[in-house]
């Protein structure tokens, strides 16, 4: 339908008069219509949801108690009260959350970057390097936390055992941190590099031949035309790891519990605790919202870095 | 593509708040058994016989994961055989720490139990969030009383003025030994006293186990604390709920004793959760206290091993143990049907009297004369309920399970992780404690 209404706006391509009679011009809600599915399910599954989670963080809102009374925005004064028992262990967590992805994400961008320009050379045995570094993602996180927790535990695993180690990876910082890291690196490493390698794939030929024929050195060639080629995937990729890491809830819960103390006890494993375990869904909301207005702080910064870096 | 990319990222914030948010939403209508017109008035009082309605099913929820699991499910078994056609028993067995959050959730949404076990320190929070219903009669009709209970577990059952659990077991903490370790410094068992126990432990040490006592920093270290607590002459929570008390001077002691463990070198630091158990499993520890219901779980998964099992020693001065005890409760989900409430009551009696057979799931059972039943005399966990006095349990204070979490555990894991000292840690853990004290005081309407 685009096709023949871009047709009919060239110059010159149709009679004005004939073609309002021959193909009737579109009513006004046709594309509310076909877009109808879409609000529905967004508004049913994504707004409501939103706006009820935040109508109750504006109430002391617990599961089971029959009484649901209005606070205003006294949960979220609580969260920013360090005196509250909820507001120091939010911003613990917090901070949990942020040491995480401070120290996950540029692994998580460099790493697959390298793995995705080694495997877009040409070599023999290329699909099973792929399907290799891509494995440990098809794991669900019960199986990871499992494992890597038995194979991480500092006084019976087998990773000090080989190695002639005496670091308790799974109750000690930075030790655990280092764990969660290189756990979520090898566990998530796999699908960066397949979107860094589709977007590799995606540079044209001709830019590499040119630049060669120009007589630029492999890192020149690199910097001045993989990088900028793969500026858009960059993006998404950045944005969608940080994202991901600022949730990262399964490999602490399973592989430190927590441990040591709280120290690595994530944001979404706290509000999890606080609206599901506890049942205080209103200081839970109340932190999700504001876990969220953080992210999207974050996110916004990250894609102003990228547009100022696409200046000349 | 930015465009695109924004709402992508947007949606995907907005995950993480829906979760929440579509989560909330199933708490929605919770009013089920908080009503003042509560369902259950439509049922006739039970006063013991068989059930006679129509045919009715239960779900029937418990925590019994571990070696108790098979001899419950044996229990049922034999039940829906014997009333089949009658009543019809589904069972759902999940991790305690999975049914608690669940439970109550699942009963708002009508999915949950209508009967279930829970710990008798649960069923004041439960109690007071409506999500159980009286069984008085029941008791009356069991001809339940107090005298034939340790106390504790018999009032542990009563919240304002209504019992809401009928008792079927007592569980404790106990001390589990490695018998080839003890050969080898000429014991056969492990000593009762402080000065038998750490004289054995040096002894250890010098015979080559190079940690024969590893201290958890996680479960089960706080009922660790807790059982020295009670040793030392403290106690946990003031009588009207309002105050913590384990930060005091007995608090102190326990605590720097089980620090005092890492000190001396018989554990390693910063032991991991569950690595003590595993490496007693493993023939690396020769001490370690963990609860009776491993029992079990050592015959069939640790066969070569030689093991022992006694009281705890008493470091304190005074015998305590750290107990629970598992009950039977009603949920307001079977409420909805008259029923469905007379069928309930009547399998929790008849489970209720079962409780010599349950003791070979490797339980203490609560009842006085159950106990002494020359049929479970000889069982292992029956010489740990030889004091009575020595139990010590949770007080049934609604929302106490909360402060224990945010408060107790967290101060008793940063001792042990050496994070703070004994004293520090355990002063910053009461102040949150009381906070919270204050918070379910006020919430609960006590």
């Amino acid at each position: 339908m685009s096709l023949l209404t871009r047709a009919r706006d060239l110059p010159g391509a149709a009679e004005p008069g004939r073609s309002a009679t021959r193909t009737p011009r579109m009513r006004p809600w046709t594309p509310y219509a076909f877009l109808a599915p879409y609000l529905t399910l967004f508004a049913v599954f994504m707004l409501l949801p939103i706006a009820f989670g935040g109508w109750t963080s504006l109430h002391e809102w617990d599961i089971n108690l029959p009484a649901k009374p209005f606070v205003g925005l006294q949960n979220y004064a609580d969260l920013f009260d360090p005196a509250s028992v909820d507001g120091a262990r939010f911003w613990t967590a917090m901070r949990a959350t942020g040491i995480f992805t401070v120290a996950s994400v540029p692994l998580l961008i460099v790493l697959p970057l390298l793995v995705a320009l080694l495997m877009n050379g040409r070599f023999r045995g290329r699909n099973l390097y792929r399907a290799v570094y891509f494995a440990p993602y098809v794991l669900g996180v019960a199986v990871v936390g499992l494992v890597w927790r038995f194979l991480l535990d500092g006084n019976i695993g087998l990773v000090n055992h080989y190695l002639g180690l005496d670091v308790q990876w799974t109750t000690d910082v930075p030790a655990a941190w280092v764990a969660l890291v290189g756990v979520t690196v090898w566990w998530t490493l796999g699908l960066n590099s397949v979107i860094f390698l589709a977007g590799l794939q995606d540079i044209p030929r001709e830019l590499h031949e040119a630049a060669m024929v120009d007589g630029a050195s492999a890192w020149h060639r690199f910097r001045a035309v993989t990088l900028p080629g793969l500026r858009p995937v960059t993006v998404f990729v950045v944005n969608a790891t940080i994202l991901a890491s600022a949730n990262m809830f399964g490999q602490s819960y399973l592989i430190t519990g927590g441990a040591p103390a709280d120290q690595t006890k994530t944001a979404i494993y706290l509000i999890a605790e606080t609206g599901l375990r506890q049942f205080d869904m209103g200081t839970a909301s109340a932190m999700s919202f504001v876990l969220a207005g953080c992210l999207m702080v974050v996110s916004a910064l990250v894609f102003g870095a990228f547009r100022e870096r696409s200046k000349p | 593509m930015s465009t695109s990319l924004s709402r992508r990222s947007f949606l995907g914030l907005s995950g993480a708040v829906g979760l929440t948010a579509a989560l909330t939403a199933c708490g929605g209508g919770t009013k089920i058994g908080a009503g003042s017109s509560a369902p259950a008035s439509a049922a006739p009082t039970f006063s013991g016989g068989e059930y006679t309605g129509p045919k009715v099913t239960l779900d029937y929820w418990n925590g019994f994961t571990g070696g108790d699991g098979p001899h419950m499910r044996a229990m049922l078994e034999a039940f829906n055989k014997e009333f089949a056609g009658r009543i019809e028993v589904r069972n759902v067995t999940r991790r305690w720490e999975d049914l608690y959050p669940a439970m109550p959730t699942a009963i708002a949404a009508g999915k949950g139990p209508d009967v279930a076990v829970i710990h008798n320190d649960w069923v004041g929070t439960f109690a007071a969030r409506r999500t159980l219903l009286p069984l008085d009669d029941v008791v009356s009709a069991l001809s339940l009383s107090e005298s034939d209970f340790i106390p504790a577990v018999w009032n542990a059952g009563v919240y304002q003025g209504k019992r809401y659990s009928v008792p079927l077991d007592v569980h404790s903490l106990g001390d589990y030994w490695n018998r080839s370790h003890l050969e080898k410094i000429g014991l056969s068992e492990a000593p009762a006293d402080r000065a038998g126990y750490e004289d054995a432990l040096a002894q250890l040490k010098k015979a080559g186990i190079a940690h024969p006592f590893w201290m958890p920093n996680k479960w089960p270290a706080h009922l660790m604390f807790m059982s020295l607590l009670w040793q030392h002459g403290g106690e946990l929570y003031s009588d009207d709920g309002t105050r913590a008390l384990w930060g005091s001077e007995p608090g102190v002691r326990a605590l720097s004793w089980m620090v005092g463990q890492i000190d001396k070198g018989f554990s390693p630091a910063q032991v991991a959760q569950d690595s003590q158990y595993a490496a007693f499993k493993n023939d690396k520890v020769s001490f370690t206290w963990d609860g009776i219901w491993q029992i079990n779980d050592l015959k069939t998964n640790a066969r070569s091993l030689q093991w022992g099992l006694g009281p705890i020693p008493n470091i304190g001065g005074s015998a305590a143990v750290w107990s629970s005890s598992h009950n039977f409760v009603m949920t307001s989900q079977a409420g909805k049907d008259p029923h469905k409430v007379q069928a309930a009551k009547f399998f929790v009696d008849h489970m209720g009297r079962l409780s010599t057979e349950w003791a070979r799931a490797g339980m203490i059972p609560a009842r006085n004369s159950a106990r002494q039943d020359p049929s479970v005399a000889d069982l292992p966990q029956i010489r740990l309920a030889a004091d009575l006095d020595a139990f010590h349990f949770l007080p049934p204070l609604p929302g106490v399970g909360d402060v224990q979490s945010k408060a107790l555990e967290l101060a008793v894991a940063k001792a042990v992780l050496k994070q703070a000292s004994p004293s520090e840690a355990l002063k910053e853990g009461v102040a949150t404690a009381d906070k919270l004290l204050a918070e379910n005081k006020r919430k609960y309407g006590q």
